[in-house]
């Protein structure tokens, strides 16, 4: 007896769905029974890490905070995969963005009025735009391969911030500390729920997200995206042109990783810092994957991976549970998803099972 | 090790549900919770390493009085007031955060929360409850030891500092460093790299490695791993490790280490505390307090030990200090006149490089 993958006529629309849940499910499984086997409270740790987080409400503006910047990356990530066009890069064009907006905050300090805020919005998108433009324009000039371009304009992204933060930036007031001086009240996002930091740039990304999720099913931007990925040389006969894509897909991810970007600045942070760098533009990808490249399952995936984060921290703190574990759940979540994509494209069927005595032998029934 | 069984996962489920409850049931009888928060991992075996072992020195003093709790790793910035956020639910109401950058988290945690305490490490604003303090140790004083010694070891007169940020901290150790070179040998040159990171193996031997070819044959760094000195072992240079005794990664290059010693300070903070005789008011620990310290100074002829050792000796009695004027500047201006010292406050703003040093702060 043994197990064997047969392709299926079409891809599973279930199983497209279904593997997401079930790779979160399996990661709670596994994790239980790994923690437990090196000596630890293992469903203890499953349930600090995913349950915990939601069952105490004072955590819900956490998580919503920590999602926020991983959806609103993530919805422009899933817009260039679709197109099959890896932006690896968001984690450099989130720290410009960040730059572009400060840069508009250090100049207006001084200032007042209800303009500032959005100035440094739209900075902050200009930056992200504007990073991502550089891969988009070797790409499309001098066919360089973006996933290396974009990844390693991400270092000098952290380089031209340490070299901010530390010089002209800093505080004067600061003592010489690497950071900027804090934002003034007129450069703050609102705060939603008082006492915490769910800020209005939350609201805006869901609204992003949705918006997106609607111009790629039902606009003809949407539909030039999906079939220069899914069909190149269909795209190029039905006059869709793939440089043009290139600079759509750059210019639109990097401008919402430049958002996100800003509106961490303007929300949680409050100043740039050499700390500023969280990595959400690289498990951005993680998030985008985990939401099928679909803009509304990219909002749950945003929250399942801030959940983690969230999760991680209690975990160490009531359990003493090494800080690795979170890692270590969010490496298996991929993996089981990674593995389980198989499930799309193949079923898998029992052949050669010698039929058991006690039951009479059926033929496999398909 | 906890066994896995239904009582315990249910335990566990009831005690994390149950945590915002607990937090205001605690009496004065109940032993004082403390949380620790970390930057980095607890066994990096320098920076981070040297707070929990000063953790755990206080827990050992204090016994039953006090509980403790910490969290590794935490990154700096809004996830750092999360994480305090949370040990203070949990009970916490003494906070020590043991990393600059958390410096605005400790500061909003402590004007969100009037009954607890905060100590910030390497932090310098003030909050509004009255309810934070902060402290730091004079690292710069062991830098002293070692500029002197190195300036004694070296043949070209060129030492090297691998820098981590420019900020204070940093600065203070290399002025100190030179200063104290110079004193010995008037035409020391100190060649600096920054490499914008605590905690980076690679990067750090990577620079190790370009200091020595630049020339430098003696070296210490102000980075967290042991990476330096287990290049200057491979490559003969005498080298000085920092934050703890780094001897065994360069057996006979590593002639001493720097140690920070937080233990004597958590102790007499947090019982202070328990005792309700805490106060606000910032600290800064040297030699002469024991918060600082030197491991044993060894593979060196004998008179640059007794050097190093008498620069100590004047740290602990109060007869040395390396900012007694008059300094000047890269540029040869006065910064600290003659007859005058550095206060506390220009140690810790400190933003500009002495005469001798061969490399220049980002500006």
């Amino acid at each position: 007896m043994r197990l064997k993958f047969e392709k299926r006529a079409e891809p599973s629309r279930f199983m497209l769905y279904a593997t997401p849940v079930g790779a979160v499910l399996l990661t709670m499984l596994v994790g239980a029974i790994i923690f437990t086997a090196i000596g630890y409270n293992g469903f203890g740790a499953v349930y600090q890490v995913f349950i915990a987080p939601l069952a105490l409400s004072y955590k819900w503006g956490d998580i919503a905070v920590k999602a926020s910047p991983l959806i609103l990356i993530g919805v422009g990530l899933a817009v260039g995969n679709r197109a099959a066009i890896w932006n690896i890069g968001a984690e450099g064009q989130y720290i410009v963005g960040a730059l572009a907006g400060t840069g508009i905050g250090i100049l207006t300090k001084d200032m007042h009025g209800p303009w500032i805020l959005p100035l440094m919005l739209v900075a902050g998108m200009v930056g992200g735009a504007a990073w991502g433009a550089v891969p988009a324009l070797l790409r499309n000039r001098f066919n360089v391969n973006e996933v290396l371009s974009s990844l390693m304009l991400t270092y000098v992204a952290v380089h031209l911030m340490n070299q901010l933060v530390t010089g002209p930036w800093k505080d004067p007031m600061g003592f010489s500390f690497p950071q900027t001086a804090l934002i003034t009240a007129d450069q703050m996002l609102p705060i939603l729920v008082p006492g915490t930091y769910v800020h209005l740039g939350i609201v805006i990304t869901l609204i992003i997200a949705v918006a997106l999720w609607f111009l790629m099913s039902r606009s003809l931007m949407g539909f030039q995206v999906r079939v220069v990925g899914s069909a190149p040389s269909a795209a190029r006969h039905g006059g869709f042109s793939q440089k043009q894509t290139v600079w759509l897909v750059f210019l639109l991810s990097g401008a919402l990783a430049g958002l996100a970007g800003i509106f961490e600045v303007t929300g949680p942070f409050q100043q740039m810092s050499l700390g500023f760098p969280q990595n959400y533009g690289f498990t951005a990808i993680i998030v985008a994957f985990l939401g099928r490249l679909n803009p509304l399952g990219v909002i749950l995936a945003g929250i399942v991976l801030a959940i983690t984060y969230v999760g991680g921290d209690l975990a160490q703190s009531v359990l003493q549970l090494p800080n690795a574990s979170k890692g270590i759940f969010q490496a298996l979540m991929l993996f089981f998803l990674l593995a389980s994509d198989i499930l799309i494209r193949y079923r898998v069927r029992l052949v050669g099972a010698p039929a058991p005595a006690a039951v009479p032998a059926r033929s496999p029934a398909e | 090790m906890i066994k896995l069984n239904r009582r315990n996962f249910i335990g566990g489920a009831a005690a994390a549900a149950s945590l915002p409850m607990m937090a205001s049931k605690a009496t004065a009888a109940d032993p004082l919770k403390v949380g620790y928060i970390y930057v980095g991992p607890i066994n990096d075996g320098g920076w981070n390493t040297a707070h929990e072992a000063g953790r755990q020195q206080m827990l050992k003093a204090l016994g039953d009085k006090v509980q403790s709790q910490y969290v590794e790793n935490v990154p700096e910035g809004p996830d750092a007031e999360r994480v305090l956020r949370d040990l203070y639910n949990q009970g916490n109401r003494l906070l020590y955060a043991t990393s600059f950058g958390f410096m605005d988290s400790a500061v909003k945690v402590a004007q969100a929360y009037p009954d607890v305490t905060v100590e910030m490490c390497t932090g310098f604003k003030p909050s509004s409850n009255n309810n934070l303090s902060n402290y730091n140790i004079r690292f710069h004083q062991a830098r002293s030891i070692f500029g002197t010694m190195a300036a004694m070891l070296s043949k070209t007169g060129v030492g090297a500092y691998l820098g981590t940020y420019p900020v204070p901290e940093v600065i203070s150790g290399i002025n100190s460093f030179t200063i104290a070179a110079r004193k010995v040998n008037p035409n020391w040159k100190t060649k600096i790299i920054w490499i914008n990171t605590w905690f980076d193996p690679a990067k750090e031997a990577d620079a190790a490695r370009a200091l020595i070819d630049q020339g430098a044959d003696v070296m210490t760094q102000h980075t967290d791993s042991p990476a330096a000195v287990q290049v200057c072992e491979s490559k003969g240079v005498p080298t000085f490790g920092q934050g703890s005794d780094q001897s065994q990664f360069g057996p006979t290059m590593c002639k001493s280490s720097s140690l920070d010693l937080w233990g004597a300070f958590y102790t007499q903070r947090t019982k202070a505390k328990v005792d309700g005789t805490w106060k606000p008011e910032d600290t800064y620990w040297g030699f002469k307090e024991g918060a600082i310290d030197i491991a044993p100074i060894v593979h060196v002829p004998d008179d640059v030990k007794a050097a190093g050792e008498k620069i100590k000796q004047g740290w602990i009695d109060g007869t040395y200090d390396c900012y007694a004027g008059p300094i000047k500047d890269q540029a040869g201006n006065i910064k600290i006149a003659d007859g005058a010292h550095a206060t506390d406050g220009d140690i810790l703003g400190m933003n500009w490089l002495v005469e001798g040093v061969d490399g220049s702060l980002p500006s």
